[in-house]
């Protein structure tokens, strides 16, 4: 059931159907490896010493999104906005609260303790921090090593063999195997965290922000280890990041997500050339140019991203949305994510075309009619 | 030229640790222009922030400054000072902005007291002087009501807040020279634009010379006038950003350039630097970089290159200065050869 924690105003609309919008733009004729349908994950404020329920923080508020085999779907969001959330409620390393996550045909939620760790071995995940995720007690060997043994894939001196040969395919000597991870810079750790994911010979790695702790030099590195591994193996990615950069160049489509939502979703190329949601366009924006020559208008936005446990009704965006036509009714209806060209996706009523009418969008207090606005931004100004 | 507002001279800062001498700043110069923003950028270990403590003499031990390093501050030796007159100088005329402003601000404390204290202490100000004062400083750091956010405390205040809070306490003294290392590393892309857009803002107006320590290539292309690059504790390029950017004389700082993936341009493959940073006590023979280096040769080893001259304020720290017919020799990096990718 879904959790509303009381807080919708009584205008607020509904959320309309999109089944459609999330199908993968690859391969249109064969089932999805991995589908997530309205996923949620609710966390209750505790409140006082008795834990009082006061409110809600929605992490995850009804995202949708396929993958398909072979491909990297990437998701990008600022602090907060629920992507690390989204990856592990597929993993069920957390919990989801509602929706369904269906992999290879499996019904990830539905599955008991047992059935669930068998399925791991066909999920991995790569985590951001390659000082905390990895036991320092462990020699990297007996660290790549566990998943073997765990999923009784090899022992004894083909589990050593095979390890030697995870470390090299992750670009490590060999016989590092026997050292332990603090003897390691950050790039060399996250390849342990990499080899550790791949010996279970998984399909699809949930790989949270894999490079954001790392120095350019190395993380270029990893991108390349990472996408080779990807060739080489048929790997499916969800890559998680908040630099925008990284996820233009290993993703072929992109997720954007703000407030527990998923705001726009397009291939990679068309999501960088022609942002259509208003959050989208400033994220795009912001980042930091790395040329000295380039002069460009920079949308800034006013003010930070509101409390999840607090969101604003109608769009969650338009406190901070500089669209020309935001007006009363973006404060009113929920917009739909609708597939503004094909195969884009925006969640934004103002932005043309939309499917909720003008008519519609009146009785909520619109002024300004819907228009396609597309400001200047990082990409087009070159 | 006018002499400069801040000047380094043969800066070591080495740390004495039980794996032996970390010579973590080893000789680094540089100067800062009054109204100038100057751009160290450089990967985990470089000792640009190291170089940016030594500046304000906060280095704890282990860590030790070394005999012949120079620091001047408008002419002022920071070397010989005195614990009253370091004190003087450290917020009034040298603020430094730390890039976790939860951990750099007092969670005891509301913010608007944090910031009066330091008016009142370096500027003998009342009290209730000091505390108009901070909500100024709110109220110029473009925080909506800032006499109700004086009053709180920093864990009601976002991230962006925060480093707004830290930036008003760095500049409520009116300081000659801001040291911001990583001032928005911690932030989100959308709320660095706003801060970066504010530190512009405030430098016009102020005059301000700002230090800007950063990993970041695009913060730097944004805001400084001239780039040090530093890699193993060394300046290893200098240069106005426009012909770093343009024309990057060191293979150090050609592979960072070229390892950036950038939004709107996208490749199949990046560019990498194989191999990582060498350990602080151990900098190999002759050229730092020589062993992830694409054209070292022999004479890398052997002959540790000086900061030759490239054009009108730009030097690099490689003999390809002397030798540029060897650019054209590119080969694999030893590092690669000895089985690392």
């Amino acid at each position: 059931m879904r959790d509303d924690g009381g807080a919708r105003g009584a205008g607020r609309g509904t959320r309309a159907e999109q089944p459609a919008a999330v199908s993968a733009s690859r391969a249109p004729h064969t089932a999805p490896l991995l589908s997530v349908r309205d996923l949620a994950k609710h966390f209750p404020i505790r409140k006082g010493i008795f834990g009082r329920r006061g409110g809600t923080v929605k992490a995850v508020d009804g995202v949708s999104f396929d993958v398909a085999a072979g491909e990297t779907l990437g998701v990008v969001g600022e602090s907060g906005c629920g992507k690390t959330t989204t990856g592990r409620c597929i993993l069920r390393l957390i919990e989801p609260t509602a929706g369904e996550v269906i992999f290879d045909g499996t019904d990830v939620r539905a599955l008991g303790a047992e059935p669930l760790r068998r399925l791991r071995r066909q999920m991995q995940i790569i985590f951001q921090d390659p000082f905390s995720s990895l036991n320092p007690r462990m020699t990297v060997g007996a660290i790549v090593r566990e998943g073997l043994t765990i999923h009784r894939l090899a022992e004894g001196a083909a589990a050593d063999a095979r390890v030697r040969q995870l470390l090299e395919e992750v670009g490590l000597r060999p016989d590092y195997a026997s050292r332990y991870p603090h003897e390691f810079s950050g790039g060399q750790r996250q390849r342990v965290g990499i080899a550790r994911a791949l010996s279970v010979e998984p399909r699809f790695i949930v790989c949270d922000e894999p490079v954001s702790a790392l120095d350019v030099s190395v993380q270029a590195q990893v991108v390349n280890l990472l996408q080779d591994l990807q060739r080489d193996r048929g790997l499916t990615y969800l890559f998680i990041a908040h630099d925008l950069s990284v996820v233009e160049h290993i993703a072929d489509r992109v997720a954007v997500m703000y407030l527990g939502r998923i705001v726009e979703l397009a291939d990679a190329e068309a999501l960088y050339r022609e942002p259509t949601m208003p959050y989208t366009q400033a994220l795009l924006s912001a980042a930091p140019v790395p040329d000295p020559t380039t002069k460009r208008r920079r949308i800034v936005l006013s003010g930070d991203v509101p409390s999840p446990a607090n969101q604003p009704p109608g769009c969650v965006f338009h406190p901070r949305c500089h669209h020309p036509a935001k007006d009363a009714a973006c404060t009113r209806i929920v917009p739909p994510l609708e597939e503004k060209a094909p195969g884009h996706w925006a969640a934004c009523i103002k932005q043309t075309p939309t499917g909720v009418s003008w008519g519609e969008q009146q009785a909520a207090g619109a002024t300004s009619p819907p228009e396609r606005y597309m400001p200047v931004t990082a990409v087009e100004a070159r | 030229m006018t002499a400069p507002l801040l000047s380094i001279k043969d800066l070591r800062t080495y740390f004495y640790t039980p794996a032996g001498v970390a010579r973590a700043v080893d000789g680094v110069s540089l100067d800062v222009h009054s109204g100038e923003t100057v751009g160290v950028v450089g990967e985990s270990g470089c000792g640009k922030s190291v170089t940016a403590l030594s500046v304000l003499r906060l280095v704890q031990p282990p860590g030790r400054i070394e005999r012949g390093s120079r620091i001047e501050l408008e002419g002022r030796d920071i070397m010989a000072m005195g614990d009253a007159e370091l004190r003087a100088v450290r917020g009034d005329r040298i603020a430094m902005i730390f890039q976790e402003p939860m951990t750099a601000l007092n969670p005891v404390f509301t913010v608007g007291e944090q910031i009066a204290e330091v008016p009142r202490v370096h500027g003998g100000m009342s009290r209730r002087a000091a505390w108009e004062r901070a909500v100024e400083m709110l109220a110029l750091m473009g925080i909506p009501s800032p006499a109700e956010r004086a009053s709180q405390y920093p864990h009601q205040l976002s991230g962006g807040m925060r480093q707004r809070v830290m930036i008003a306490m760095a500049l409520v003294m009116d300081p000659a020279l801001v040291i911001a290392d990583e001032p928005t590393t911690a932030l989100d892309v959308t709320i660095q634009a706003q801060i970066l857009e504010l530190l512009a803002e405030l430098q016009r107006k102020l005059g301000t010379s700002i230090l800007m320590i950063t990993h970041d290539l695009g913060v730097i292309a944004e805001t400084a006038q001239r780039v040090i690059v530093m890699y193993g504790g060394e300046v290893v390029e200098e240069s106005p950003v426009r012909e770093l950017f343009a024309a990057a004389h060191h293979p150090y700082t050609e592979g960072l350039l070229q390892a950036m993936p950038r939004v709107g341009q996208r490749r199949e493959r990046l560019a990498v630097i194989p191999g990582t940073v060498p350990p602080p006590t151990a900098w190999p023979s002759g050229c730092r970089f020589r062993d992830r280096c694409p054209y070292a040769w022999d004479r890398c080893a052997a002959e540790h290159p000086p900061l030759y001259h490239i054009a009108e304020g730009h030097v690099s720290r490689c003999h390809l200065a002397d030798e540029p017919e060897r650019r054209a020799e590119k080969h694999e990096p030893l590092v690669v050869r000895a089985g690392e990718r």
